[in-house]
């Protein structure tokens, strides 16, 4: 009941502020986070009552009852922790846009909340065909904001993401349908059986269509074009939204869809999977050295880290699933703060270019602390968020592949360079005219980068706590792939 | 049954009131007459039976099909408010005449003998023709209705030749006699055959699935949008339903010989209907290959002949004329103020910046354009999603993911009237007046669309 309750509240807040159209906005902004700490609040509840009673997170109910889809979500480790990390990152992406007047505010938080819903609804969802539904309705939502609130050359770029990803989606229905026509069932844990005995042949087919589903989600190399023009393009609530959280989807698809239901697939395409995605990593990090737009390196990082989650995923062995859902919270948090941040030098500044830029420290000495602090977590140094996840996916492709591990390795080098480059452009070095004027951060700045630095750090010492979560999960789903 | 009396004679009773001098009373009237006759189709429910010396056979589903078809038009009937109000109108005729083309549609989804079918069609596409060239003054309208008529006409003549080798074959009209045949022998077979391949041809025409497309675009441009909305809705379902009752009742088990001719309708639907689709400038052209694509669709389902097909196609049905409804009466609204040449503008480029003139009309041109690429929380979608299954059915795994790549493409262009409506400015400052009813009937087929999005249940429960 309380995870309906996590998918309604959001959708309800959704309409409501749709009615406060036309209020002033710091109203419906306060609106809006207020409807986003609660769902916080709700979750903290919920993840409290995990531990003990398993039965109130399952909801089910009917849908279409002739052919047996049903409405029926629930709460396991992953989908704990993913759920965990919307509730938490929501609230940060409304508190962001505080300082920023949008025009038709009103309807810009209430398509942040649509997709909030839409995900919680994936994380939680125990049914293919709801898991599909709220897959694609997490995309609508996001793809208005990012056209309407975007830039120049937005409606171009976005309409792209949208009908790349749509025809990803599509292949995925297919696969969808196949596996509900044999085995006349719809719930996700049931087709796991029926996956099993499915002719291998088939089984490669449904990989195929799951795959590039997933593929061009995350993005993995080749299916990533859309991406970084669309991370660039998008307003930074947007482009929160896209790296963060719907991002995720993709991976956590790979874990909840592909993985137990294309076994046979999984088996045999893993390694091809995995080369792709190795390349994505390697290729993506190359660019983000060469690249002088900020928010243009951080997509390409982006891409980049996405890669190592997907080959850990594909590497089918404990810590490197493990490691893909740690890396998953850790890096959705460390985007949207470096997204933020470079919003705020933005901001300020009017410039994403990194020669023009420089000397921030001097200036905004709280913002570089926590900038550094963040930065950290992204290059995964020991004791911070990225660092577990990053050693348990190497770990993982290790175990699977020497080479391929030596090869994913590099990522920590590129990952260092890269983001260091960033570091010492923009806040060393000497003061230029663009940032002569530039002023430290304001509360509501700090109330958003507090909390993401301190989550940096909480998730590098205990990590544990997280791994506790989703473990039995993982080693009942590894224990299904044999 | 009874809708077919019933609106025979109130075809007759419009003609009449157009003697009246108020012309209000007429549309108010014709939907008043529908209702009833919707109402008194249901009478017959859960009473299946033969009628007219086993013409005509009325059971649960013919009902529903009827149903559908019948509340479709009083949903379009609507959106004529304030259009025949110049002294050269007609409309006590048009009326007239849609009520009269229903009767065949109506028929076309409870016959019983070739006979029948043949006579539906023809009641339908006569009218039709009478309506795509009703505004007389139009030369392209003009233009529509020949070549309407003309090809029209030879489709009729082909099915008609279809239904002379299936009666000299079986001896019989009746669909249930090819049932002796197919047991008997192989050779004798060979007109039947035959007969099945050109009736369907015939049909095929009719639900404008292509390589029989060639009219759709442009008739669906000539014709007063109006009447476009009616042919694009109505005859769809009655023809697909037609065509599925045909091949389901005389000779579903022929499959080889049939799922040849309609898995390349499909993949030819498909790939045409939507690749034309995505050069047109005018929304009136969009729809008409979009129109042709969603054939494609609907004969998936078909293709499938699943315990399941009838709901789907149903289904499919509703989701596809309320989509377009909602569709065609925005561009109806939107277009009556922009004259370009003596025409009204009906490019693409007209929505561009309702969502700041009317927000309304931009939210149901939106709602409407996501149904019919199959988002979801739309109808569409499921629709979608049950004649995908129907083809998953027959393990059709190519043909779906071929279909699947064409709904990819679907998205492209019917998402370029969106954008312009969201996104788009605009210099032009024309005012949008909307009549009061148009917006009541636009909001329902939206309400609807939305409604069945979410509870597809509520269709597939009457089966």
């Amino acid at each position: 009941m309380i995870t309906l309750l996590l998918i309604l509240l959001p959708l309800i807040g959704a309409f409501l502020l749709l009615f406060l159209k036309g209020r002033p906005q710091s109203f419906t902004k306060n609106v809006a986070l207020v409807l986003a700490l609660s769902e916080f609040l709700i979750f903290i509840y919920a993840a409290c009552g995990f531990a003990k009673n398993k039965g109130q997170l399952l909801f089910s109910a009917d849908w279409v009852k002739e052919l047996g889809i049903k409405f029926q979500v629930n709460l396991d480790g992953i989908s704990l922790l993913m759920v965990g990390l919307t509730s938490f990152l929501i609230p940060l992406v409304i508190l962001s846009s505080y300082r920023v007047a949008y025009k038709n505010a009103s309807v810009l938080y209430a398509l942040i909340l649509f997709t909030q819903s839409a995900l919680v609804g994936v994380f939680a969802a125990d049914d293919i065909f709801l898991f599909y539904f709220c897959f694609e309705a997490a995309l609508i939502p996001v793809y208005f904001l990012a056209t309407y609130w975007g830039g120049e050359r937005g409606p171009k770029i976005t309409f792209k993401m949208f009908v790349y990803t749509m025809f990803g989606s599509l292949l995925m229905l297919v696969a969808f349908v196949t596996l509900y026509m044999r085995g006349q069932t719809a719930d996700i844990a049931a087709l796991k059986q029926t996956a099993v005995l499915l002719p291998p042949a088939l089984q490669h087919l449904l990989f195929g269509a799951f795959f590039i589903a997933f593929a061009i989600k995350m993005p993995v190399f080749p299916f990533h074009t859309w991406q970084p023009d669309a991370y660039t393009e998008s307003p930074t609530p947007a482009t929160m939204l896209l790296s963060g959280l719907l991002s995720k989807m993709g991976v956590f698809g790979l874990i909840r869809i592909l993985l137990p239901l294309s076994p046979a697939g999984f088996k045999d395409y893993a390694t091809i999977a995995i080369v792709l995605s190795l390349i994505g990593l390697v290729y993506g990090s190359i660019i983000a050295i060469r690249q002088n737009n900020i928010k243009r390196m951080i997509a390409y990082s982006s891409f980049a880290h996405m890669g190592l989650m997907s080959a850990g995923v594909f590497t089918g062995n404990l810590s490197g699933i493990q490691g893909a859902i740690l890396q998953m919270l850790a890096h959705g948090i460390n985007a949207v703060g470096l997204f933020f941040i470079l919003k705020i030098i933005y901001d300020r500044t009017g410039r994403r270019d990194l020669p023009s830029l420089g000397g921030i420290t001097q200036k905004a000495p709280v913002l570089s602390v926590l900038f550094m602090i963040i930065l950290l977590g992204s290059v995964a140094l020991p004791l911070t968020n990225g660092f577990i996840g990053e050693f348990l996916l190497l770990k993982g492709v290790f175990d699977f592949n020497p080479y391929f591990g030596a090869f994913a390795g590099l990522t920590i080098i590129l990952g260092a360079v890269y983001m260091l480059r960033l570091m010492q452009r923009s806040m060393f070095g000497n003061i230029t005219h663009n940032t002569e004027n530039f002023t430290d951060l304001k509360t509501s700045e700090v109330l958003v980068l507090a909390p993401i630095a301190a989550a940096v750090i909480l998730m590098g010492v205990f990590p544990n706590f997280f791994l506790k979560i989703s473990e039995p999960v993982v080693l009942n789903l590894l224990q299904l792939a044999k | 049954m009874y809708p077919i009396v019933i609106l025979s004679i109130t075809g007759l009773i419009t003609l009449f009131l157009g003697f009246l001098k108020s012309r209000k009373i007429l549309l108010p009237a014709t939907i008043l007459f529908l209702l009833i006759a919707v109402a008194a189709g249901f009478l017959d429910w859960n009473k299946p039976g033969l009628y007219f010396n086993a013409m005509i056979d009325i059971n649960n589903t013919s009902i529903i099909f009827g149903a559908i078809i019948l509340i479709t038009a009083i949903l379009i009937l609507p959106l004529s408010a304030g259009r025949f109000d110049d002294e050269t109108a007609h409309p006590a005729e048009y009326y007239a005449i849609m009520q009269m083309s229903l009767v065949g549609a109506i028929i076309m989804v409870s016959f019983q003998n070739l006979i029948m079918l043949f006579v539906g069609i023809e009641i339908l596409s006569v009218a039709l023709y009478v309506l795509t060239g009703s505004d007389k003054r139009n030369l392209r309208g003009n233009e529509a209705a020949l070549k309407y008529f003309l090809m029209g006409s030879f489709a009729t003549g082909i099915l008609l030749f279809g239904i002379a080798m299936y009666y000299g074959a079986t001896g019989s009209f009746n669909i249930s006699a090819s049932m002796a045949l197919i047991k008997s022998s192989h050779e004798g077979k060979i007109f039947f055959w035959i007969g099945i391949f050109f009736m369907l041809i015939g049909l095929l025409f009719k639900v404008s699935a292509a390589p029989f497309h060639f009219w759709t675009a442009d008739v669906y441009e000539g014709a007063p949008t109006f009447f476009t909305t009616f042919m694009a809705t109505v005859v769809k379902t009655a023809g697909f339903y037609a065509i599925f009752k045909l091949i389901s009742v005389s000779f579903s088990s022929e499959f080889a010989v049939w799922s040849n001719l309609i898995i390349g309708a499909i993949v030819l639907s498909l790939s045409i209907g939507n690749i034309s689709a995505v050069y047109q400038s005018s929304f009136k052209r969009l729809l008409a290959f979009s129109s042709i694509s969603q054939a494609g669709y609907m004969l998936l389902s078909v293709i499938g002949m699943s315990n399941q097909s009838e709901e789907s196609l149903a289904f499919y049905s509703v989701s596809y004329s309320l989509a377009s409804i909602s569709a065609f009466g925005v561009l109806m609204v939107v277009s009556k103020n922009t004259l370009e040449n003596g025409r009204p503008n009906e490019s693409i480029s007209v929505f561009n910046g309702l969502l700041k003139k009317s927000p309304f009309l931009a939210v149901i041109l939106s709602i409407s354009l996501f149904s019919l690429s199959g988002i979801p929380l739309t109808a569409g979608f499921w629709g979608k999603f049950f004649v995908f299954s129907d083809a998953a059915y027959r393990n059709l795994t190519w043909l779906l993911v071929f279909a699947v790549i064409m709904s990819a493409v679907g998205i492209y262009y019917y998402f370029k009237p969106i954008i312009a409506a969201l996104f788009k400015d605009t210099e032009n400052s024309n005012t949008i007046e909307i009549y009061p009813a148009v917006k009541v009937c636009l909001f329902l087929t939206t309400l609807g669309t939305i409604i069945f999005g979410l509870f597809p249940n509520l269709v597939r429960s009457f089966f």
